[in-house]
Parts: structure tokens; sequence; C-alpha cells
């Protein structure tokens, strides 16, 4: 039996694709983008989240925990790290779902499960699934027989990927993929290290590659002002995306919700100060990359 | 957020003015109406026969009643004597002083009396009606354990203050003016055989009552005519002098005659309309019901030879708008006030879906009444977009234009369910094509069926006293039947069984109640106007409130499905399955109101497999509760031969319904509101629009006579194409999966809460309250809060 890490299968998404989808993330991610709205996606393993606003002081996760490893502090629940094991027990007893687990191992059959309940409203909108992550590419194991199986269902399926994987791996994701949503963070390989922690050459060799074998890509390009903002940078994706024949791209505007999941996770957060980008900036941008002679939309 | 409290734009100057007129006149109650029927009835009580009577009394409320043209208007009539003047209906309820004192007061829905009015009230109207009216009546005629079950609140009853009406015009009227009818009804009188016809003397009186009605109506149109023409003669501006001259010639020709034109049709319905609505007071007042379908002939006419343009058929369409919303719902009080607490009167437009023939409805008058929602703003009339998969996109998509907006107008029905759920009630194809929705959502068969809604029935309270082997926990008294001690059922199923025999049980009491009272209007309280216009009333020789229709339905509203469901939902699962709980510890945490037990509550609220996402193991309870609702009541034979039918709608009721019971099951506190329509508990909802309506589509819909959805979403969620795009579709899947209808709330509950904070900020912020809208400001603070937890979709 195929299974993996997921951390959330979220309905009625709107903006990864056509249609309404389901967009089932995956977890895990090689790259370490500091502007990243999925903190909770990045590991691999599973988390403890502990929300102290919602906890009532019951005290139900230090009695339930097997290994000793929560007490009660002056500020809610303190969770040894080294001893707790990830098993959820605390988080399943939380009456209040203060504390959570965020990821879970599921196999196929539990998330076609899941995904089949809305092929409904698939076939009527056009839609289908979305994988998502993290790097939805990082889950083989699990992602190319979900893949095989919502073809067999008839689903249309879109990959949302960073690009950051072996070839082999996207290859043969890709003759399951109906539409890729492909990011694209940075031209410059420096700034490109320095702010998702991986130099962009594989990313973009892959992304060559793959638009010689796969003629339905989407480019997105998430916008954080100051960082990849630049008119360099932005006509420099536009000059590539041009070369590979690629007839769309998606420029999402940061938004900075996710600070608070952030601080749940005990991340830093280091784009804070950082304010989203105002839609006159974003339309500038627009116009520079559609002389090339690309679709260029705002938003997902 | 703007775009919220935007008040009408685009009207023109004629029309700015009106709607301002009508929505800054305060409510006020007129005491016209009362004194001509007693007059009229102290006059022929007893002499002649009642449909007569009621005839008599009508025609003499025709002759006598003020008529009032307001300045500017060319669609002409008020059911009283001004815009926002309230009449009061003695023969069927009979206020105190202190009733008007409260009406008066009440700082909701109110209306404003005066003192003579009061003086009135108790010179001359108690004196005749006190124990007279159809309200001292009913309750005088009910049964003790009837009147306990209606003041534990189990359920209401709507003949207790309005009559029977929930009825929607069809096209006759728009073909045949009254002399026609009239004409109609005298070749009935003249063929009755009294000779083997037992009923044939019963027969008369009630054609005889029909006449004069059709009389009383013309004698209006008259009235109007001399008025219109005299105020000609005065005018001095020669451009309202000539538009008078013209309402005079309209009037001249409607009612008396059918109508020609654009205005004489719009006209016409607006008699036919005040008839209805003055002869008594009918529940959801009266609507014409496929209003583009049946204006479009005209519209096209007069188009094509040049005397009618887009823009003045707008411009009468908008002044016809505010004669709507002129007319409050008549002052309501106790329970009745309760279950419906908003001035709206339910005048529910239909616009699109299907034509006779069960081809596209949707013509240029469909595009142009949205254009006019959306430019008047206004709290009536309601309207609502009959969505058949015939139906242009283009069209849905314009009307989640208008909703966007966030009025909550116009809801959206599946008028494929509508018709399937009419053929299974026994309509013929084109009878069920000819029907749509009304008042909330209720269906039936546009100008042949009286189709009553009788009461709300509180699904949960009946678990309530199901817990309590028959007691009603709020009161201590026994008004139930001994079901078993919840604490030795053994097994889910036991509870269930339990459950049934104690609905079963309320269930008879509420019919047995619903037999007797629509004797009681058929023998007193005959609608001989209403009945001219119902097919098959003439033909029959038989008053609407005695079964004159073609098809006779009466529907019992339950309320509080989600509620149910997630109380035997947390039942099942926490105390049998999971052994979480044992049951005697729940109850006893419900009896205390969860105090001092909030783990308890939390653990109930949050892990407990919910109504509305998905969830077989929570759905599997509704369709339970659903079928066992269904089941005792669908196909009961009513007195007049129709058949009863459930329905699951609250309007308000669900507030008062909660107000009545304890805390339950579900973690929901004491005299917390219950669930409204088949929407989720109030955030219980986590998966999403589709998991809400993969959910609320499980229930067949098919099997009932109308279910209410609401959703609430974010405007960013409706912001773009794609957006509403992406609405269309998941509306589309909805009646593709037969649910009957969904509206939407588009405003966020920041702008609510702000709202609630800031009443004067928020004077025209228009919301959805439960198959109305209805100003923020109206709603008591229980509905407000009420509808600010509901769960909000946002954009991901």
């Amino acid at each position: 039996m195929h299974q993996g890490k997921v951390f959330n299968i979220q309905h009625y998404s709107i903006h990864d694709g056509p249609g309404i989808r389901t967009t089932v993330f995956l977890k895990g991610c090689p790259l370490n983008c500091h502007w990243c709205h999925n903190p909770e996606s990045m590991d691999l393993k599973e988390q403890m989240i502990y929300r102290i606003q919602k906890c009532i002081g019951c005290g139900d996760c230090i009695v339930h925990c097997p290994e000793k490893a929560l007490s009660m502090g002056d500020n809610g629940i303190i969770r040894n790290e080294e001893l707790c094991t990830l098993c959820g027990r605390c988080g399943e007893v939380c009456p209040t779902n203060a504390m959570e687990k965020v990821g879970k191992t599921a196999s196929v059959e539990e998330i076609m499960a899941e995904i089949e309940k809305d092929q409904v409203f698939f076939e009527e909108s056009g839609g289908g699934v979305t994988f998502s992550g993290g790097e939805p590419l990082l889950q083989p194991d699990l992602l190319i027989p979900l893949l095989d199986a919502c073809k067999n269902k008839g689903i249309h399926t879109a990959l949302d990927t960073s690009g950051y994987a072996r070839w082999e791996t996207l290859q043969a994701a890709a003759e399951k993929t109906d539409l890729f949503l492909y990011d694209l963070k940075h031209m410059d390989q420096e700034a490109h290290e320095k702010y998702t922690g991986v130099p962009n050459t594989l990313i973009l060799e892959n992304l060559i590659k793959l638009s010689r074998m796969h003629q339905n890509i989407w480019i997105r390009v998430p916008v954080i002002p100051g960082i990849n903002d630049g008119e360099e940078n932005v006509h420099r994706m536009g000059e590539f995306v041009k070369s590979l024949g690629i007839k769309k791209l998606f420029l999402l505007p940061y938004h900075d919700i996710a600070a608070g999941k952030y601080a749940l996770l005990g991340k830093p957060f280091l784009l804070k100060g950082v304010r989203p980008p105002a839609k006159e900036k974003m339309q500038e941008l627009k116009e520079l990359i559609v002389p090339y002679g690309i679709e260029v939309k705002i938003g997902g | 957020m703007s775009s919220v409290i935007r008040r009408g734009i685009g009207m023109n100057d004629r029309i700015a003015k009106l709607r301002e007129q009508s929505v800054t006149t305060e409510p006020t109650l007129s005491i016209e109406r009362a004194v001509l029927v007693t007059e009229a009835y102290k006059k022929y009580a007893g002499k002649v026969s009642v449909p007569v009577l009621r005839a008599l009394t009508f025609q003499h409320l025709m002759e006598n009643k003020t008529i009032v043209i307001n300045d500017g208007e060319l669609i002409v009539g008020e059911r009283g004597p001004a815009p926002q003047s309230a009449p009061t209906f003695p023969e069927l309820c009979c206020h105190s002083v202190e009733d008007f004192e409260i009406i008066d007061r009440r700082e909701k829905i109110y209306f404003r009396v005066d003192e003579e009015t009061k003086r009135i009230q108790k010179e001359v109207i108690i004196p005749y009606w006190q124990g007279k009216s159809m309200r001292d009546l009913l309750f005088n005629n009910m049964t003790e354990e009837w009147k306990e079950c209606y003041e534990a609140g189990i359920f209401t009853e709507f003949m207790e203050q309005r009559a029977p009406g929930h009825t929607v015009g069809g096209d006759q009227y728009y073909k045949k003016g009254f002399l026609d009818f009239k004409k109609e009804i005298e070749e009935e009188i003249a063929a009755l055989d009294f000779l083997n016809d037992p009923d044939a003397y019963d027969k008369q009186e009630e054609l005889k009552a029909m006449a004069i009605a059709c009389d009383a109506i013309i004698t209006l149109g008259r009235r109007y005519r001399e008025l219109a023409l005299e105020l000609a003669e005065k005018e001095t501006d020669p451009v309202r002098k000539k538009e008078l001259e013209q309402i005079g010639e309209v009037c001249g020709r409607v009612p008396a005659y059918a109508p020609r034109t654009f205005w004489e049709a719009i006209q016409m319905y607006w008699f036919v309309h005040l008839g209805v609505v003055t002869e008594l007071n009918t529940w959801d007042s009266f609507c014409p019901g496929k209003l583009d379908q049946h204006l479009y002939p005209f519209y096209q006419k007069e188009v094509a030879a040049g005397t009618l343009d887009r823009d003045r058929a707008k411009e009468l369409l908008e002044c016809f708008w505010v004669k709507v919303n002129n007319q409050p719902a008549p002052p309501k009080v106790g329970i009745t006030l309760k279950e419906s607490g908003t001035y709206t009167d339910f005048c529910n437009i239909n616009i699109g879906g299907i034509k006779p023939d069960g081809s596209d409805g949707v013509n240029e008058i469909s595009y142009l009444l949205l254009e006019i929602i959306d430019e008047m703003r206004i709290l009536q009339p309601s309207t609502n977009v009959q969505v058949s998969r015939k139906n242009p996109d283009r069209f849905l998509m314009k009307a989640l234009k208008v909703i966007r907006e966030g009025m909550g107008f116009p809801s959206v029905f599946n008028t494929d369910a509508v018709v399937e759920e009419l053929l299974r009630q026994g309509k013929t194809l084109e009878d069920a094509r000819t029907g749509g929705t009304s008042g909330c959502v209720e269906v039936g068969c546009f100008g042949k069926e009286a189709y009553i809604l009788t009461g709300y029935f509180n699904l949960p309270k009946v678990l309530e006293i199901t817990l309590h082997n028959g007691t009603d926990p709020r009161t201590g008294k026994k008004i139930g039947i001994e079901t078993g001690d919840p604490l030795k059922f053994s097994s889910f199923d036991e509870l269930m069984e339990a459950f049934k025999k104690q609905l079963h049980h309320f269930v008879e009491i509420k019919i047995r109640g619903n037999q007797v009272i629509e004797k009681l209007y058929a023998k007193y309280m005959p609608a001989p106007f209403m009945s001219v216009i119902i097919d098959d009333c003439i033909k029959k020789g038989k008053d609407y409130n005695n079964g004159g229709a073609r098809y006779n339905t009466r529907y019992i509203q339950g309320v509080g499905i989600a509620s149910i469901t997630d109380s035997l939902s947390a039942i099942r699962y926490h105390v049998f399955d999971h052994k979480n709980l044992t049951m005697e510890k729940l109850l006893d945490t419900l009896a205390k109101n969860f105090e001092g037990e909030e783990k308890i509550r939390q653990m109930l609220l949050n892990k407990t497999p919910k109504y509305g996402n998905d969830d077989d193991y929570a759905d599997s309870i509704m369709l339970q509760v659903f079928n066992a609702y269904h089941d005792e009541i669908n196909g009961r034979k009513t007195v007049s031969g129709g058949k009863y039918i459930v329905e699951m709608l609250p309007t308000t009721c669900h507030v008062y319904f909660g107000s009545v019971m304890g805390a339950s099951p579900d973690g929901r506190l004491a005299g917390m509101p219950l669930s409204e329509g088949i929407s989720p508990v109030q955030g219980a909802d986590r998966k999403g629009p589709t998991g809400v309506i993969k959910s609320a589509a499980k229930m067949d819909h098919l099997r009932t006579g109308g279910t209410l959805l609401n959703q609430k979403f974010t405007p960013q969620l409706l912001a773009d194409e794609e957006g509403l795009t992406k609405v269309k579709d998941l509306i589309r899947t909805y009646f593709k999966l037969d649910g009957h209808h969904i509206q939407f709330n588009v405003v966020s509950a920041d702008t609510l809460r702000d709202a609630q904070k800031n009443p004067d900020k928020y004077s025209s912020l228009i919301v959805r309250v439960a198959g109305y809208s209805d100003y923020f400001n109206n709603l008591d603070k229980a509905l407000q809060d009420e509808i600010i937890t509901r769960t909000e979709h946002k954009s991901f």
C-alpha cells in the first residue's frame, strides 16, 4: 500500500488551476523560501502546534501523553521535544483542538476517497485535483500512484511544483499530469539561493526539459517586494518563459497572513515588516511581461 | 463594504423620490379597515350567508377605503390610506389596547399608533370583536394538549392571527378582466342543478359572493380613475397632468377589462394584489409569480409598435417596486411575531425558469428585473431566480453579479427540482411547469393551488423531550409520551426508536389541530375575491379556503435539522460508540447548561462528526431524522382532500425555537438559536461549501415542498469573473444533485460586527436572514448574532 505524508486537503480551492478543485498538500519541501505561506509544509515529518488562546487548561493532554512529554507551565502547555515522539495522542484528546498534530500518514486510498467526494464539482466546473505542498515531487511514492488513480477515475490533475526535483521524478509525474503550476522565484542564481536555500539551476533546467515534453504549463511567480520584483529580474523571467514557448504566467502578490503560523511552529519569520505589494505595482510588473507575448494574470 | 451600504443608484428622479419616500416613511397602524369591516359586519352579519357577508364586507372596503395617488407615481393604490400605513384585521385578530401600545413602543418592527386609533380600538373595535375573532375561535377550539405543545414551543400555528394564503397569481387576469370573471361566475350560477346537486345552495352563495367581489374590485378601479382625472383637472404642471390623465385611462380599463398595454398589465396585477391583501391578511401577502413571463408579451407587442421602450418599461416596474415596498406586513404579535419578525411580507417574484411548454423562460424582462433589483436596493419585493438546466449561464452570472452586492437578493432556485417536486405531489406536467416558489422557498402551482404553511415544527425539542422520557425539562410538564428511560437505552437505535414514537405523538397533535383550523376557515372566513382568480374555484363553486383550488396542499415546516443531527451524532459518537461519556453524565451536564463542564462542551463541539462536512457518520443521521419526519407527515389527508407535505425552512423561528430549549448535546448553550433551514449548525461546517452542498444534497429534496440552504461568502470569493464562475458551478452542481434552493450572504462577519456596534452607519445594510432579506438594523440581537456566527467561506 502506497502512503505518505500530507498536511491538508483543501476543498473548493479556486486559485490552483481551472474550475473547482481539491488541493492535496503533501508535506516536506527541499526549499526554504523566506515567504513560504505554508511553513507547516516544510518539514517532511509531523509537527505539533499549540494554540494557547484555544487552550482551556483542562490538562487532558498531559494525562494522556504516553511519553510524559507534556507539563503545565505559566504560559500553557510545555512540550519536551526530546521525549515527544509526535504520536499525536494529545491532539486526539484535546477538546478544543488547541493541541494539534500537523501532517499525517495517509494512504492513496484514503486520499482518493476524500478527492472523489468532490468529483461531481470537478465535472460541472472543469476542475480537478491539484497536488501541492511542500514539494509534492519529494514524495514520488505517494504522488505517482495518486496521479495514476486520478487518471483511472478521469479526474483532471494539476501539479504545483517548485521544480526542484530529480528530472526522472518530474518526468514520470509529467506523463500523468494534465497541468503544471510551475513556480519561478528568481532568475538570479545567488539571490535564489539566498532566499530559498537552493540554487535555481536544477529548477530552470527542469523547466526547459519539461517545456519540451508538456504542453500545459502555467508559470507562477510569487511577487516578494524587495526580493524579486526588480525590473531586471522580471524582464529576465519574461524572456526565459518566452523562449520556452510558455504562454501563461501568474503573478501572485505576497501576503503576510502566514506570519502567525511561523510563531506557532516556533520558526523565525524572516520577512517581518515586508508589506504586500500595491495593486499598482502588480499592474506595472504585469505590463513588463505582457510584451513578451505572455498572457499575465494577477493573483491565483 | 461601501458597496454593501450603497443606496440605490441609476434610477431616474421620479423613482429616486418615490423610493426615498418609501424607505424613510415610518410605519403606522391604520384603524380605517377595522372600522369599515366592523360597520359591514354590524349591517350584514346574520342576515346573509357567510361567503356573501365576506363579499359585502370586501365591497364596503373597496367603496369606502381612503384612496390616494402619491405625487409622481404611475402605478396607483395603497393597502392602507397612505404608504407604510398598515391596516388591521379584527376579524382575524382583535388586538387589545395593550397590544397596540406594545406595537407602538417596541424597538424593532414597530408601527406608530396614535391616540385616536387606540380610542377607536377600545370603543368600537374591541366591543364588537372581542371573543369573536378567528384567533379567539381557534384557541377556543384547540385541545389542552395542543395548547401545552404550542406554549412549549413544539410547533407554531400560522393561522392564529393571519389567514391562509401562500398562493401566487397565475396568468388569468392578464387575459381576462373582472367583467369576464363575473360573466363566468354568472354562467356557473345559471347552471346550478338544485334538483340533483345537494351542494347547489352552498355553491350559489359562494358564486354570488365571488360576483360581488368582482364588482367590488371594479369599483376600486373606477374610484382611482375618478381620482386621477380630478387631480389632472387641478394639476398645473402639463407633464404631470398628462400622466394623471393616463393613469385615469389605465384605471378606466383595468381591472374591469383585460389589460392591453404593459402599464395596464402592471396596474392590473397591483389591483389584484390590493384586493387579496385587503380582503384578508393572507400569509405571504400575494405575488405575481413569473412576472417576466407574464409581462413579456405586452412588452414585445409595445416595443414592436413603438409605444414603449426599455427605459419606460423599467420606470413602470420601478414604480411597482415602490408600491410593494410601501406595504409592510401588518403588525404581528406574540409567537407569530417571533416566528416571522420582519416587515417583509414575502411577495417573492420569480425570474427566469421555464415556460409551460418546458422551454427556456428567460427573456428581456428577466434581465431588466435583475437590473431593477440592483438599482432599487429595497426590502420589498423579495426576488428569486429560477434556474433550470435549460437556462443560459449568462442569466445565472448576471444574477450572481446582483447577489454579490450583498443584499441576499435574489435567492436561487432549482426549477427542474421544483417541477419534479410538484409532479411527485400529483400535479400535471403543464401545471407543474407553471409553478414556482413563493414566500421563502415553498413550491406551488401558480394560480391553481392553495398551498398553506401551517406552522413550524421544532425537531430538536422533540429530541429534548425524548431524552426526558416525555417531560419538557423547561417546565417540568409531561407533554410527551413515555418512550423509555434514556439511561437504560443500550443502543443508538433504541434512542432513535423512542424519538420516532415521540415525533409521531407530536405530529398527530399538530395535525389534529390543523384539521379543525382548516374547517374553521372554510366555515367562517371564506375569501371570495381570491377565489375568483385561483382555478378552479369558480368551476367548483367552492371557496379558496374550502378546497376550491385545483390543488390543495398543507405544509409543516421542520426546523433545526442540523441541530438535531449534530446532537444525535454526539450521542452516538461519545455515548454509544466511543463511550467518552455516559448518558447520565451527558444529561446532567445539559441540565447544568455545561456549567463547570466546558471541557465536555468543547469535546461535543470539536470532536464530533457534524452535518455539513460530507461525512456520512453525521449525514446518515440527518437522513434518518429527515425520513422519520417525512414519513410521519407526507401524504396525510387534509380536510379538503389535499395532502400534507414537509418543508425545511425557519424564517426567524430557529431563534424562537432555540429560546424554548435547554442546552443540547451538540454543544449549544441553553436558549441559543437552532440551525436554520437545512444549513449546518453555525460554525460546524469546516470543509468549505462543497462539503455543505454534498451533505445537504443527501436529503431527498424532491420529496419536500421546499428546503432552504444559506451560505455566507466573503466578498472576495465573488470579486472577479472567475470567482463568480466558480460560484455558478457550485450552484449548478448543487442543482444537479437535486438541491432545491441556495442563497448567499456576501458580506464579511467583520462588517456585520461593525454594523452591530454602529447601526447608524449601516442604516441601509440589507442581509439575508432565512428565505428573505431584511435590514440588519431591523433584526433583534439574537438573530444578528446568529447570522454573524454562520460559517464564513473564504477564498483559498
